[in-house]
């Protein structure tokens, strides 16, 4: 067996008062490494102990103002840099929804922070074992005593006058603490070629494995059972039919009801020399009219079809269907607009159906003559 | 860590002078407001409104205070909570300075106008709550109540001082217990009858609780500020220590943070329905003139005392731990005309001589109470049983 290093010498006190005599008195000496160990917290003994303020709150501070700029920097970057969506009309950096984020941000880092800095930083854990651990000491001050510990690293340190020093306060228990030989023999071995080469074999196995039973594993039988079914799946080239594919076209010379042919796509010219507007007007071709107009049409064109757009010029204004051009366009020249686009407008041939869009047509004809009246209408 | 500290407690009068500022101010606030009634009477009522909520806030925050420490059995604001106790005396002020708005609600709330309630489909809807004698018999229900507590809650603690009867206490920690409810509703509808009434048509269920966060941070600052300066002046019992300066900064802390949280919570939610019967009040308030104010809103009530009162060095030390105190009694009273005056100059902030009539006044009158009852009463409950545990209070 090696020989005993010390750790420091302990006293034990029976009150409250003698223990923050006993520490003032050690300050008074010029201790620096000594500590205080008592079985709750004592009030006013961090003034005995001429403790200073603890740097803590300066952890918490800068966490929280970092934590706090690296919220604004996210949330910028995410809502108004990388990916900017209007979400109810609002500024793509919203400052006043961002305000929770942040808060929640800071108080998250700071706190968990704090705690961490406090445990690993401050409390330089973790600690296996620490010489006073299973002392008598230990045991009363965690009981009904008061305990000072002067530590041997202390500049002051010498076994005489600490000896002398517990003696004149009346410590009772004047005891010399060891290091555990253990501890002081232990090594910190967890960077072993050894353990290096269990965490590299361990990631291996763990990726390796996650990558074959995401991506290898279920195309392998039985998993594969639930896809490989007796049915036409989309795209896939058909068994049956002579020309391969899964879908069948209409018997030739019919057409689906609603889906008459279109035969002028991209001649707007043509379309408007041919087509003719079927609907006759009446109240309902109106109202629905105005509904499908409202509906598809208003957004870009207004509700009055002066173009003055409601969508915050996201787009250019249209041009105003009370022109003098749109004015004199037959119906069916209208119809190859809708059909077709014209600039920025995309082709509205999936969203309106036939009979929907030359009601539309007829309801454009009537905001025209609402806003251009002849002598005649007023009646 | 007790060390057997005696209560030493001699009382002392306070200095004449303070007596003869107090009496200045008050003259000096009372020319100003007579004038202003004189020159502009509704300009000087919207102002008297703001130094009607102002009072109310101190006084009946106060009383709140105490009943608070009564009720949470807490000690270590005992050795001040006859400071407390004789700021909630403030109560008296309130009739004195209600009576003059009581002849100008014309001028101020518009709902009163029946012309205008009968045009008006929302106010008619809201007439049954918002009219003139059920306005005023609230008013007149709510200083009775705060006045009746206040009476009953100082009575028995003054008996204490001679009778050093425990019961007392009992009997306080029961009172407390009613009062707080009652606290609860008449704060609220205060906010809402005086503040919020302003301008009928917008509403906010929060209001009545960021009033409430207005009301216990001016009781605070001025309990604080009152009981740091007798303190060092040595008015107080012997033993106070930074650790009770610490708790009083720390409470402040709280509340300026309370206060920015319902601030704020109220503007997000306004701010996120986007509903323009709503948002035109905030809107008035970003107009103009009045951008500069709310902006200063934000700076002056949460930016500047929280920065201020963060640290731990910054609540315990009294000079710093006093300035914020008054600061954050001033903010509140910025944080009133932020209420109020927009209703009264849509165009922009106004300032001018009338506007410091009510502070003014309202200061001298609190000094000259204040005075007045130092003389008749000790400024520590020396007969509380927790007055020796209150002195040894250690963080």
């Amino acid at each position: 067996m090696k020989e005993k290093i010390l750790y420091g010498y302990t006293g034990i006190f029976n009150t409250p008062d003698e223990i923050a005599h006993a520490a003032e008195k050690a300050v008074a000496k010029g201790f620096t490494k000594f500590d205080v160990h008592t079985p709750y917290p004592l009030h006013g003994m961090n003034k005995a102990m001429s403790l200073k303020p603890s740097k803590l709150g300066y952890v918490a501070l800068v966490l929280g103002l970092s934590a706090l700029m690296g919220a604004v920097f996210s949330l910028w970057w995410v809502s108004a840099v990388d990916y900017p969506i209007v979400v109810g009309g609002k500024p793509f950096f919203a400052f006043p929804a961002f305000v929770p984020v942040m808060f929640e941000v800071t108080v998250l880092t700071a706190s968990v922070g704090t705690v961490l800095a406090m445990l690993f930083v401050f409390f330089k854990l973790p600690n296996n074992s620490h010489p006073l651990h299973g002392t008598e000491y230990m045991r009363n001050v965690s009981a009904d005593k008061y305990g000072l510990l002067v530590q041997a690293e202390d500049t002051k340190f010498d076994e005489a006058t600490i000896k002398s020093f517990f003696q004149e306060l009346h410590a009772s228990e004047i005891d010399a603490v060891y290091w555990d030989n253990e501890e002081i023999n232990h090594e910190h071995k967890i960077l072993t070629p050894k353990f290096l080469g269990f965490l590299l074999v361990a990631g291996l196995i763990t990726s390796g494995a996650t990558y074959f039973a995401l991506n290898k594993l279920t195309y392998m039988l039985p998993f594969t059972w639930m896809m490989e079914q007796q049915k036409q799946n989309p795209q896939q080239k058909s068994l049956i039919f002579s020309d391969g594919f899964g879908m069948r076209k209409p018997v030739e010379g019919t057409i689906a009801r609603g889906f008459l042919p279109y035969e002028y796509k991209g001649q707007p010219d043509l379309a408007a020399e041919k087509l003719f507007n079927p609907l006759p007007v009446s109240k309902n071709v109106l109202a629905l009219g105005q509904k499908k107009y409202d509906t598809y049409c208003s957004p870009c064109h207004d509700f009055q079809g002066t173009g003055l757009s409601r969508l915050r010029g996201q787009f250019p204004n249209p041009p105003s269907l009370h022109s003098e051009k749109v004015r004199t366009w037959n119906d069916g020249r209208i119809y190859a607009v809708i059909m077709d686009g014209q600039n920025v407008m995309p082709s509205y041939a999936n969203l309106l159906d036939s009979d929907e869009r030359w009601a539309v047509i007829h309801y454009i004809r009537a905001l025209q003559r609402s806003l251009n009246a002849k002598e005649s209408d007023i009646k | 860590m007790s060390s057997g500290s005696k209560i030493e407690y001699q009382k002392k009068e306070l200095p004449s002078k303070v007596q003869s500022v107090g009496l200045l101010l008050t003259v000096l606030g009372l020319v100003i407001v007579l004038a202003g009634y004189f020159v502009s009477p509704a300009r000087m009522a919207f102002n008297n409104i703001i130094g009607l909520t102002f009072i109310i806030s101190i006084a009946v925050g106060a009383l709140f205070f105490v009943a608070i420490e009564y009720l949470s059995g807490a000690v270590w604001s005992t050795p001040f909570r006859r400071v407390s106790e004789i700021i909630s005396s403030f109560v008296v002020l309130v009739p004195l300075i209600v009576i003059p708005l009581l002849f100008n609600l014309h001028s101020v709330f518009h709902w009163t106008h029946p012309e205008v309630v009968n045009a008006d489909k929302v106010l008619s809807e809201k007439a049954p709550y918002l009219n003139i004698n059920f306005f005023v018999i609230r008013i007149a229900a709510f200083i009775a109540i705060w006045m009746l507590f206040q009476y009953l809650i100082t009575r028995n603690s003054l008996r204490q001082d001679s009778t050093k009867d425990q019961t007392l206490t009992t009997k306080n920690v029961k009172l407390s217990a009613v009062f707080i409810p009652f606290f609860a509703l008449t704060i609220s509808f205060t906010g809402i009858d005086w503040l919020m009434s302003l301008e009928p048509h917008w509403f906010s269920t929060i209001f009545g609780i960021y009033y409430f966060s207005g009301t216990v941070l001016a009781a605070l600052a001025t309990i604080t500020y009152v009981a740091v300066t007798l303190n060092e002046n040595g008015y107080l019992v012997k033993g106070l220590t930074t650790d009770h300066y610490y708790s009083m900064g720390a409470l402040l802390f709280a509340f300026i943070n309370f206060w920015a949280y319902i601030a704020f919570s109220q503007f997000l939610l306004v701010w996120y329905a986007n509903l323009p019967e709503e948002t035109f009040w905030f809107l008035q308030r970003w107009e103009g003139s009045w951008i500069i104010w709310t902006v200063g809103l934000m700076v002056v009530h949460f930016l500047v005392p929280y920065f201020g009162l963060l640290s731990q060095p910054s609540k315990m030390n009294p000079a710093k731990l006093k300035f914020f105190a008054l600061w954050i009694l001033a903010a509140h009273y910025y944080d009133l005309y932020f209420l109020v005056m927009p209703n009264y100059s849509r165009s922009g902030v106004a300032l001018s001589w009338y506007e410091l009539g009510f502070p003014i006044l309202l200061v001298g009158l609190m000094i000259l109470l204040f005075v007045s009852k130092s003389k008749k009463q000790n400024l520590v409950p020396v007969g509380d049983p927790k007055l020796k545990r209150g002195i040894d209070f250690r963080l």
